[in-house]
């Protein structure tokens, strides 16, 4: 069977690395945190690698209505 | 302008046909370009004679196609032209990827040895024009009629007509199948009013032949957004004769007869080249691209080669490359057709086989674009953001696209360990005591069996291969050794598997027999040796 994307809580520090998050952006503007926010997803979406769990993430990603 | 290459005139003759109601041919090619030159020559290797119809009297402006990848050059050799190509090409297997104003990483296409050609050749488009126009007079079969319009095209079932414009006036002839290589603006396609639909893309492009000395190293060069060409991407090729290819992107915009001025080109050249650098431009073109094709590549007795049936953006080289493909795949089935060996209906085949390679270059070169030429503000950071990465941590390269260089199509695999149907052929090197071959070399021409053997074939192994050979003429067979045994082998015709890429490439096992077709793909492959199964496929592959 393969792997499916991880949607129950997960996250070691949860507030921690919401903190990281926001923190990462504070002095950006918008193209800035744009570009790193892309990083970030290219970064972690290696790291999952697998690409029915990636389907998956955009799929739970994409607005509702253009769904 | 061009200093380097005089392009040849062809003389315009009144041909027999100008003279009488309706020639008759059995095979007519529309178009006297790459692709309808390749398909002539090919059909002449296989003895079938072809009329050659061009509106114009000469071959190609400007580099063009230029860069000509590993399996044009394998079909190429069969043609004979594969060494004069290498010869006067340059080769490369390597490329670097800039951004902004740094090289962010280089890649090697080819990074394994053991094949007879590279990942790619450089050579203006008008040199394998010119050579293909002499070896189609060489062999007498090609009928090349320069300053023959083709300006209306009609069929039935049992034959197509065209109507033809020459500098003495219009004639008509018939013939059994029609070739349209007529390119983008294809003459045929407008006759028949078939729809060619598909993606504009809203940017443009300059590309300039500049002659030059420099010391760039033969690798393929492209920048994203470089200090020289802000906001935009530069592509650099050398070629033949001094002569280098740049290609920069200009955005939508710009105004396409401005952008040809001298006065406009050189100094965005000088931006790149550096002001000291003497240059001389050979050529120019602003051009503008489209990802689109025809709905089918066959329509009854006319078929679409080249950029006539499909159209590509450049990233990737999958243009020239693909028509000539596209060649390879028709001529033997025509030909096979037209001596009785083959059923007509082995010519649907083409569509079903070519038109995945199509939508496999439109989807590569797409893709490339959108890289290129990110269409919004989030593409564009993600596009930087992959830039960025790619510097430092390699899982990002393989996101990066500045083309995605052609290779031959080879269709979906069901694993089964050996190369499957429909594969192309994989080179590999050969030996046979002190004397050295290649793979592909040997597969030239009819159908062929590899017999893989561990030292000799067995009696048993050498009968079955002589029925079979016996009982279809037209089938080669070749036998390759896993093991050196020069004193049994010699005088069989055997070749060792001496870098044991053979075995390797083809996921074969010693007493493993892979039928292969006369345009070097896979029919099938059998652990062991079954006649009856061979005879049924070569049928099928007829069929």
């Amino acid at each position: 069977m393969s792997a499916h994307l991880v949607t129950d809580p997960n996250l070691d520090a949860a507030d921690d690395f919401y903190a990281a998050l926001t923190e990462l952006h504070r002095d950006l503007d918008e193209a800035e945190s744009a570009k790193v926010n892309a990083k970030l997803i290219l970064l972690l979406a290696n790291h999952i690698g697998d690409a029915e769990v990636l389907k998956e993430a955009i799929a739970l990603a994409r607005p509702a209505e253009k769904a | 302008m061009p200093k380097t290459y005089q392009n040849p005139r062809y003389p315009y003759r009144r041909s027999v046909d100008q003279d009488r109601d309706k020639g008759h041919h059995p095979v007519v090619i529309v178009g006297a370009g790459l692709v309808g030159l390749t398909a002539a020559v090919d059909l002449a290797s296989r003895g079938v004679a072809t009329v050659v119809l061009d509106d114009d009297d000469t071959i190609s402006f400007g580099s063009r196609a230029l860069c000509f990848s590993q399996r044009t050059l394998e079909i190429y050799d069969r043609l004979g032209l594969g060494e004069k190509l290498q010869e006067k090409g340059v080769t490369w297997n390597r490329g670097k990827v800039f951004f902004r104003d740094r090289e962010i990483y280089g890649f090697d296409l080819q990074p394994e040895g053991g094949h007879r050609w590279p990942a790619f050749i450089n050579l203006q488009q008008y040199y394998p024009e010119e050579w293909l126009v002499e070896r189609a007079a060489e062999s007498g079969l090609v009928d090349l009629r320069w300053k023959n319009k083709v300006v209306d095209v009609g069929q039935d079932d049992s034959e197509v007509t065209l109507c033809i414009e020459t500098p003495d006036g219009p004639y008509e002839l018939t013939c059994d199948y029609l070739l349209a290589a007529d390119g983008a603006r294809s003459q045929v396609r407008r006759s028949f009013g078939l729809a060619f639909d598909g993606q504009v893309f809203q940017d443009r492009f300059l590309i300039a032949d500049v002659v030059m000395k420099a010391d760039f190293p033969t690798e393929r060069w492209f920048w994203f957004d470089p200090p020289f060409h802000p906001g935009q991407s530069a592509l650099l090729h050398k070629q033949p004769d001094g002569v280098w290819r740049i290609d920069l992107q200009l955005g939508w915009e710009a105004d396409p007869e401005e952008e040809k001025k001298p006065e406009k080109v050189i100094p965005r050249l000088k931006a790149m080249l550096g002001a000291d650098t003497d240059f001389e431009l050979e050529w120019v073109s602003v051009y503008t691209f489209q990802c689109r094709r025809l709905a089918r590549f066959r329509h009854g007795r006319v078929f679409f080669i080249g950029d006539s049936a499909h159209q590509v953006s450049p990233f990737g080289a999958r243009g020239g490359n693909g028509g000539v493909q596209d060649a390879d795949n028709l001529c033997w089935k025509l030909a096979a057709v037209l001596d009785g060996r083959a059923e007509e209906s082995l010519l649907d085949s083409y569509d079903t086989e070519r038109i995945p390679a199509a939508d496999e270059n439109i989807l590569h070169s797409t893709r490339s674009t959108d890289f290129i030429t990110p269409k919004n503000a989030a593409s564009r950071a993600f596009r930087d953001a992959t830039l960025e990465l790619a510097a430092e941590l390699p899982f990002a390269r393989a996101l990066v696209n500045s083309g995605r260089l052609s290779q031959a199509y080879c269709p979906p695999q069901v694993d089964q360990g050996s190369l499957g149907p429909g594969s192309p052929c994989p080179d590999a090197p050969l030996q046979r005591g002190t004397q050295r071959a290649w793979l592909l070399h040997q597969l030239q021409g009819g159908f062929c069996g590899i017999y893989f053997t561990e030292t000799t074939l067995s009696t048993e192994e050498s009968g079955k291969l002589a029925r079979l050979t016996r009982d279809h003429p037209d089938l080669k067979s070749l036998v390759i050794t896993k093991q050196d045994c020069p004193s049994r082998n010699n005088g069989t015709g055997a070749w060792q598997d001496c870098e044991g890429l053979f075995e390797a490439r083809y996921g074969t096992t010693p007493g493993g027999f892979t039928l292969v077709r006369p345009d070097q793909h896979v029919v099938d492959h059998w652990p062991v040796l079954d006649c009856a199964a061979v005879a049924r496929a070569r049928a099928a592959a007829l069929a």
